[in-house]
């Protein structure tokens, strides 16, 4: 995996501090990681150890404080932005999952997941094609129709996997997405980002608390006390 | 790109309706505000315009006769026919009083006219029914609103009066429907006491020995006649000679007459300016009042639902939509709330504007200066939602 040089996610170094003199706190002290491109990997710690820092700074809605960020090609923080929109950057090379699927009540299943590439300047048509080979690929394509308070918890999650996908960006973050889910949903759910990261060659992170997934990764990185530590996980699970 | 204010107004819709209603009662009100501004100034238009005069001719240093008492005596019309430029001149007298009929009584404008064809000054313009006034007592033409009816005998003062003629929108500045009756006639009401003050006069007049000279035979007599009768009228309706202009027939009058003379500008001007200046103010700060309520409401409104959507905000922030975009979809439906509600307000005022007892006057113009207003204030009233909106943090889609 280390020689996937300028693909996937990379981070050097990275470091977060929040607010300024006696009341500072280093969230992050330095992290390095690395996913590939296809890859899914865990990031686990304790409560309060930096992991939602890290995934925020990694979506580019706050600001490290030093280090270097690689997303796909680009690299995007070096001891500071190196791209100017970072808005754009979100809508095109990255997609998030939420523990809650936070779909957008007014609209349908389709538009939830074709408002991203609308987003970005595609038109509606080419737009909810798309959405609709994704939410095919993710089985829930009979409910296309439906509104977002008609579904499952599983389903909506399931919704807001093909919205993080649907403008193929090289990378996803997750953050606790099994959370509300049993555990039989909860493992379909990471068996679908596993296939989607290898279907659509995406690097995906998922941060969890949660016992019954973390035996499937088989990458974990490990954060405490502000730095990762990178451990093989048992990859069981998706024969 | 799809509409996401208009996504979020047809899955509320509910909510939208209900509140757009509200609202429209409230622009109906509004709208019918300024509709009876305009109308007040309507009537008094069509007061002017029904008169038939160019000039007011009134008693010196008065603004009458509408505004301010005003009285003349009635023999000064022969020395104004005289006057270059005059065509016609008659006597009118105005009095607002209680009109009877039967068991029920009508606020009316009893207007004295010298009885004559159409196109005399101050008889009514046309009729929608029966005949003008040509008889010297006792005959009546009502305004349709009064509800008499031809054929109807109405009671003023002591007199009774038979209706012979019916017009339309013939109102006095305040509103009240007009009863045309003879001159004579209304120089006598105005006038008429009753007996025991009758009584009483003579009994006065009698015992002052300057009127009751022993040796001047018939001297009380005179007296107590010039007594009961009015020669009194408020004022002389003139019409100028084709040709003229109003200003250059008045001046010499004004000179030569000792009177006071207003054109049909300067009546317009006194009753707007002052009959119903102090009126057109109440109903200016109405407006204001329900300016400020409504633009309450749709801030109120839009702020609330702005804030029930904090977490799609975010998200939608976070996943890369535009300030801008999100800043549009709340004026959007701020402004789609104020459409809502000024069709139903517009419905509203036109269904219940002909119940109002005045003339309520439905400008479009006011409708059109109405809807501009409430855009305004649905843009002004949607700020501070959209900067509630800016402020989210796409960071809070993610959480701790
Ligand atoms: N906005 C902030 N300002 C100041 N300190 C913060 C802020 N956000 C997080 N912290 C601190 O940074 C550290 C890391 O927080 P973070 O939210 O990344 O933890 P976490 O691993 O996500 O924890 P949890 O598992 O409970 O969600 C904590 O000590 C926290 O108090
Ligand atoms: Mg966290």
């Amino acid at each position: 995996m280390a020689d996937m040089l300028g693909k996937g996610i990379r981070i050097e170094g990275l470091h977060k501090r929040y607010g300024k003199g006696d009341t500072a706190v280093d969230a992050l002290k330095g992290v390095d990681m690395q996913v590939a491109p296809g890859e899914t990997v865990g990031l686990i710690g304790p409560s309060g150890s930096g992991k939602s820092t890290l995934l925020k700074c990694l979506g580019a809605v706050i600001e490290p404080t030093a280090g270097r960020m690689t997303l796909g090609e680009d690299l995007i923080y070096d001891d500071g932005w190196k791209i100017p929109d970072l808005r754009a950057l979100r809508r095109d090379k990255i997609g998030f999952v939420f523990q809650a699927p936070y779909l957008i009540p007014f609209l349908d299943v389709t538009d939830n997941v074709a408002l991203l590439p609308m987003l970005a300047g595609r038109s509606n048509a080419e737009s909810r094609k798309r959405a609709l080979e994704l939410l095919e690929a993710l089985d829930v394509a009979h409910r296309a129709k439906a509104m977002p308070s008609q579904l499952s918890g599983g389903e909506q999650q399931r919704i807001s996997i093909a919205r993080a996908l649907v403008n193929r960006p090289p990378v996803i973050l997750a953050d606790e997405p099994t959370a509300p889910l049993d555990s039989e949903r909860a493992l379909a759910v990471i068996r679908i980002l596993n296939q989607m990261a290898r279907q659509y060659e995406t690097a995906i992170i998922v941060v969890t608390h949660d016992e019954k997934i973390i035996p499937t990764f088989k990458r974990i990185y490990h954060i405490r006390d502000g730095k990762t530590e990178e451990e093989a996980g048992e990859g069981r699970a998706f024969e | 790109m799809i509409s996401l204010a208009g996504r979020d107004i047809m899955h509320a819709w509910v909510k939208f309706v209900f509140t757009g209603v509200g609202l429209g009662l409230l622009i109906g009100v509004t709208l019918t505000m300024a509709g009876v501004y305009r109308g007040m100034v309507d009537d008094a238009r069509v007061l002017l315009d029904n008169s038939g005069a160019d000039l007011w001719v009134v008693q010196q240093d008065t603004l009458g006769p509408y505004a301010e008492p005003s009285s003349l005596y009635d023999d000064v019309y022969r020395g104004i026919l005289g006057m270059p430029g005059v065509d016609r001149a008659a006597n009118v007298t105005y009095l607002t009083m209680q009109v009877r009929q039967g068991e029920r009584d009508v606020r009316a404008m009893v207007v004295g006219v010298v009885p004559g064809g159409p196109g005399e000054p101050g008889q009514p313009g046309y009729l929608i029914a029966g005949r003008q006034i040509t008889r010297g007592h006792y005959e009546a033409v009502v305004d349709i609103a009064t509800g008499f009816k031809l054929g109807d005998r109405i009671q003023i003062r002591r007199n009774h009066y038979a209706v012979i003629g019916l017009t339309r929108r013939m109102v006095s500045s305040g509103g009240d429907p007009m009863v045309f009756i003879p001159l004579k006639d209304a120089q006598e009401a105005q006038f008429l006491k009753d007996n025991d003050a009758i009584a009483r006069q003579r009994r006065r007049t009698a015992g002052n020995p300057a009127f009751n000279r022993p040796g001047t035979p018939g001297l009380l007599d005179a007296v107590i006649a010039s007594q009961s009768v009015n020669p009194y009228i408020n004022a002389v309706l003139v019409q100028i000679k084709p040709g003229f202009i109003p200003e250059e027939v008045a001046e010499p009058i004004r000179r030569w007459k000792r009177l006071q003379v207003y054109t049909r500008a300067q009546m317009e001007g006194i009753l707007i300016g002052k009959l119903i200046a102090t009126a057109a103010k109440q109903i200016g700060m109405f407006l204001v009042i329900l300016a400020i309520v409504s633009a309450a409401i749709v801030a109120f409104i839009i702020y609330t639902l702005t804030l029930g959507k904090i977490r799609e905000i975010a998200v939608l922030k976070l996943i890369g939509t535009r300030n801008s975009t999100i800043a549009g979809m709340i004026l959007q439906q701020a402004l789609g709330l104020g459409m809502i509600g000024f069709v139903v307000g517009k419905i509203a005022a036109t269904f219940w504007a002909p119940i109002f007892p005045k003339y309520v006057l439905l400008e479009p113009g006011d409708a059109v200066r109405g809807f501009v207003a409430v855009m305004v204030i649905c843009v002004l009233a949607s700020f501070l939602a959209i900067r509630a909106a800016l402020k989210v943090d796409p960071a809070e889609a993610i959480g701790g």
